[in-house]
Order: C-alpha cells, then structure tokens, then sequence
C-alpha cells in the first residue's frame, strides 16, 4: 500500500521542530508499523537525507520503548498493543498518518520521535522498590501467604512497562496511571507494607518534581495503555497517600 | 492553602471535598426550591428560615462561600499547571477515542456556571442583602413565593438558566463520580452501583431547577 506520513522532525531538544511529509510506497499489511519506519528510513537514506530517529528494542510489546503518537493516539489505533505490534493491515491504502513524539514537559524531545524519559526512572528510584536482606537467608518469597486476588492485582499492576503512554495520552500530561502501577505492586503484597509510608510520599514528591500533570480522570491513560493497567490504581494510590499524610 | 496545593494527590482531594461539598448544597436548595412548585406556603417557610436563621447566614453562609471559591480556584489553578505540563500540544486529535468531551472540559462547564452563579448572585443574594441589611426593611416571611415566580417571567433569564443548568449538568456527570475517584474509593470499577447513583443525580437534579424555572416562567404568563 502506498502511504502519506506526516512525521515529527526535530534536530535536537533545543531545535524548533517541524512537521515533515513524506510519501512510502510498498508497504505490506503483514508489516509491522515499525518495520514500515524501517522502509522510510531505508528510503531516506538511500537519498541521502537524514533517518527519522525512534526509540525501539524488544519489538514484543515488552520493553516499552516504542513511542509514538499515532493519529492522536499513543501506539496508535489497536487497543492493548504497542507500535511494534501494530501492523499495517490496521491500515488503508492512500492513509495519511501523522506521527508525533510524546508530548509533555517531563519528557523533552531527544531527536525526531525520541525522548527523554528518565523522569520515569528517577519517580520509580524514589520508592518502586523493597529493600531485602541478601545475605544468604533471605525468606523465600513464596513462604509468605498472600491474598490470591491481592497476588493477581499486584501481578497485572506490575505489567507495567514503563512506555509512557499514559502521559502521552493524558490532556495533562499527567503520571498518573505509570506511578500508581508501581506503588500499587507493592502496596498489595505483605512484603512491600515495610516501606509503604515513604514509598508513596517519595514518588508521588518525585512525580510533582518533574512537572507531569495532575489527574482529572478523564481515563485516557487507561484506554491508551498497552498493558490494560487499571484507573482502580490511581484510587488505591490516592488512598495510599492519604493513609500516609494522616496516620503515617 | 499554599501547603495545601503543593502536592498533586492533596489537589485532588481539594478538588473532590470541594465539589462534593457542593454537590450536598445544590440537593439541599433543589430540595426547597421544589417546594415553590408544590406548596407555595412551606418554601416561604424555609426561605425565611435560611434567610433569617443566624446559624445558616452566618455559620452556613460563609462556608458555603469558602468551598466555592475553593473549588473554582483550584479548578484554574489546576487548568494553569496542566497546561504547563505539555507546552508542545499535538497536531492530530484523537477526539473523543480515549476520553469524553465532557471530562476533558471541566473548566469550560465550570467557568460557565461559574458565571452563572454571577447572575445569581446578583439576582438573589445582592437583593436579599440590600433588603435587609441597606434598606433595613422588616421581616416579611410571605414574600419569597411572589418575589421567585416575578424572576422567572422575563424569557432571558429562563434561557440563561437552562444553559447554565445544563452545563452543570455536563460538569457533574463527568464531576461527581470522578471524586470518589480523587478520594480513592474503592469501589470504581466495582461500584457500579454508586457510578450509576452520581449518573441520574447529575441529570436528574439540573432538570429539576430547569423544571421549576420552567413551571414558574409559564405560570407566570398564563
Ligand atoms: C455548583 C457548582 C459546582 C459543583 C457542584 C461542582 C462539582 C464538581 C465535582 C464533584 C468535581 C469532581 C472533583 C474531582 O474529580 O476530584 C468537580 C471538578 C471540577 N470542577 Fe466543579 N463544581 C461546581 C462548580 C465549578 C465551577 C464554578 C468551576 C469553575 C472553574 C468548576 C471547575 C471544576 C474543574 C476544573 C474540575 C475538574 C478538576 C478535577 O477533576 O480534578 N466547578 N466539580
Ligand atoms: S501504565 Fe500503561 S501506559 Fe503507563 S507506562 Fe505503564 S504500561 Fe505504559
Ligand atoms: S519495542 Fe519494546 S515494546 Fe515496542
């Protein structure tokens, strides 16, 4: 199929960036949308121009890396799935398609369609974590009872990767759905109780630092994200935060 | 205050107690509004009762004032941050894919019916304070019925009402479910039977207001 794309062209994070056109013939439905960016680019650089630069690694929907907006939205059309899994059948010969990085404050452009999201690292180092003895009689994990629900909750909160499509989608740019995933995989087990005061403070101050935005619930984040995680986890976050500030 | 909006999650707890606090006020005055349809005698009762009461004019009064200002301060306040937090907005829309026209416009219907409360303001509260407080007149525990009835026969302020009525509306079906969400409630995605209660709320209580304009503006001409 013969296509229209409208990418993002950027230099760098202090560049003016620009929307570009570009015309791609031969595309195959069986194609992934980032094995179509490859054909571009091949394209580009047998002309000699510039390649478009986009983040990717697993191509498996696991790493999170693949970010782009799609028409308007995060990873594009397809529910669950990331740009690495979209294929191309999802569109139509002669389609126009507009491609723009994630867009907030907190995340600054790399390059083109690249950005920066270690502000996502630096909100999970303030407290995404446990802190356990390894000192050669660490308690095996499984010896310690949980909830089968509160088990499968943690589990499908901890399927978040990471991507960011949540503040992509978000009309605030809010981290809001990404930070309450991770405090909720651990606000749920019996082994993440130690910290849950600070972990919650923590990276909630760390998520303001940053500048994302704040949550109106218009759950577009949870629409949007790849991975299905829940709305019900910014609530238990609230709540989290709330238990925090009062009873500590 | 500064300590309160300096945390995003303490925000929306503002936000959610604020509007609560104001959804429980609009029953309570639909409840008595109600009443000038249904027995002229009892709303001139409670309306100068609440006109009249020193715990309601200066204990529930001032309140009632604090939680609107509160909420429509931190509603552009919010609005002013988020904008911040994208600068670079996109160039394709997804329209209403992910996420209702009227969640994402909560400071449109708010700021209208922030301007509403203008108009009533300046109706109803102006008036009742130069009645009694300027002009010193005394207590009349009839004139309410008559004095409402009168407000509604020019068809300009009834269109005015309804507008301002409907895009309450719009704000609370997105607004009164949302904070039970901002106060974590647990029951989000289960309780579908408290999304469904703030659902008919949100409709049934501004048709009600529109009803009475309505039912007083056609009374009025007859
Ligand atoms: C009688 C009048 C009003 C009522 C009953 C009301 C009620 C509510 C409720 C229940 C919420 C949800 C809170 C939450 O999601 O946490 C809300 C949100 C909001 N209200 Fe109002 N509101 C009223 C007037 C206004 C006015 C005058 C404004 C003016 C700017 C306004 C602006 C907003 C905004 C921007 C939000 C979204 C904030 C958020 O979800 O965090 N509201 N309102
Ligand atoms: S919550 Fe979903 S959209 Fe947000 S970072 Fe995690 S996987 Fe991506
Ligand atoms: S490239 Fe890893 S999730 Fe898409």
């Amino acid at each position: 199929m013969k296509l229209t794309l409208k990418i993002w062209r950027q230099e760098n994070t202090n560049a003016k960036g620009k929307m570009v056109t570009y015309q791609l013939d031969g595309v195959d439905g069986d194609m992934s949308f980032l094995e179509m960016m490859d054909i571009l680019n091949e394209d580009l650089n047998n002309k000699g121009e510039e390649p478009v630069e986009f983040d990717h690694d697993c191509r498996e929907g696991i790493c999170g890396a693949c970010s782009m907006v799609i028409n308007g939205q995060p990873h594009g059309p397809q529910k669950l799935t990331t740009t690495c899994q979209l294929h191309m059948r999802k569109f139509k010969d002669g389609d126009t398609i507009t491609i723009e990085p994630w867009r907030a404050a907190a995340f600054p452009v790399i390059k083109d369609l690249m950005v920066d999201r270690s502000a996502f690292d630096r909100i999970q180092q303030a407290g995404g974590y446990i802190s356990v003895n390894t000192s050669g009689n660490t308690q095996d994990a499984n010896a310690i009872p949980v909830e089968k629900e509160n088990a499968d909750e943690a589990f499908y909160s901890a399927t978040c990767i990471g991507c960011g499509a949540c503040v992509a989608a978000c009309k605030n740019a809010s981290a809001m759905l990404f930070t309450s995933a991770k405090i909720s995989q651990y606000a749920l087990l019996p082994q993440g109780q130690v910290e849950a005061t600070t972990r919650v403070e923590n990276m909630v101050r760390q998520m303001d630092l940053e500048g994302f935005g704040n949550c109106t619930n218009t759950g577009a984040c949870m629409v949007e994200c790849p991975k299905g995680i829940k709305l019900e986890n910014i609530a238990r976050m609230n709540r989290e935060y709330l238990k925090a500030e009062t009873i500590g | 205050m500064s300590a309160l909006v300096k945390s995003s999650l303490a925000r929306k707890w503002v936000m959610a107690l604020s509007g609560l606090f104001l959804v429980v006020f609009l029953t309570q005055h639909f409840v008595i509004n109600i009443t000038s349809v249904i027995a002229p005698d009892t709303f001139n009762e409670w309306s100068h009762f609440m006109g009249y009461n020193p715990l309601v004019q200066y204990a529930l009064q001032p309140v009632l004032i604090a939680g609107i200002i509160i909420h429509f301060v931190m509603g552009i306040v919010l609005e002013i941050q988020n904008n911040k937090a994208r600068p670079i907005k996109y160039k394709s829309s997804p329209g209403n894919a992910n996420a209702s026209w009227v969640s994402r416009n909560m400071i449109i219907t708010g700021l209208v019916v922030l301007a509403f409360m203008g108009l009533h303001m300046y109706d109803f509260w102006v008036h009742e304070m130069a009645y009694k407080y300027v002009e010193v007149n005394p207590e009349d525990p009839t004139r309410y019925y008559e004095e409402t009835v009168e407000k509604f026969a020019p068809i300009w302020r009834v269109v005015l009402y309804v507008i301002a009525f409907v895009l309450l509306a719009m704000h609370l079906w997105h607004g009164f479910n949302s904070s039970f969400q901002s106060m974590g409630a647990k029951s989000v995605n289960k309780g579908e039977g408290l999304k469904k209660f703030t659902k008919v709320w949100s409709i049934l209580i501004p048709a009600g207001f529109i009803f009475i304009a309505l039912f007083h503006h056609l009374n009025h001409t007859n």
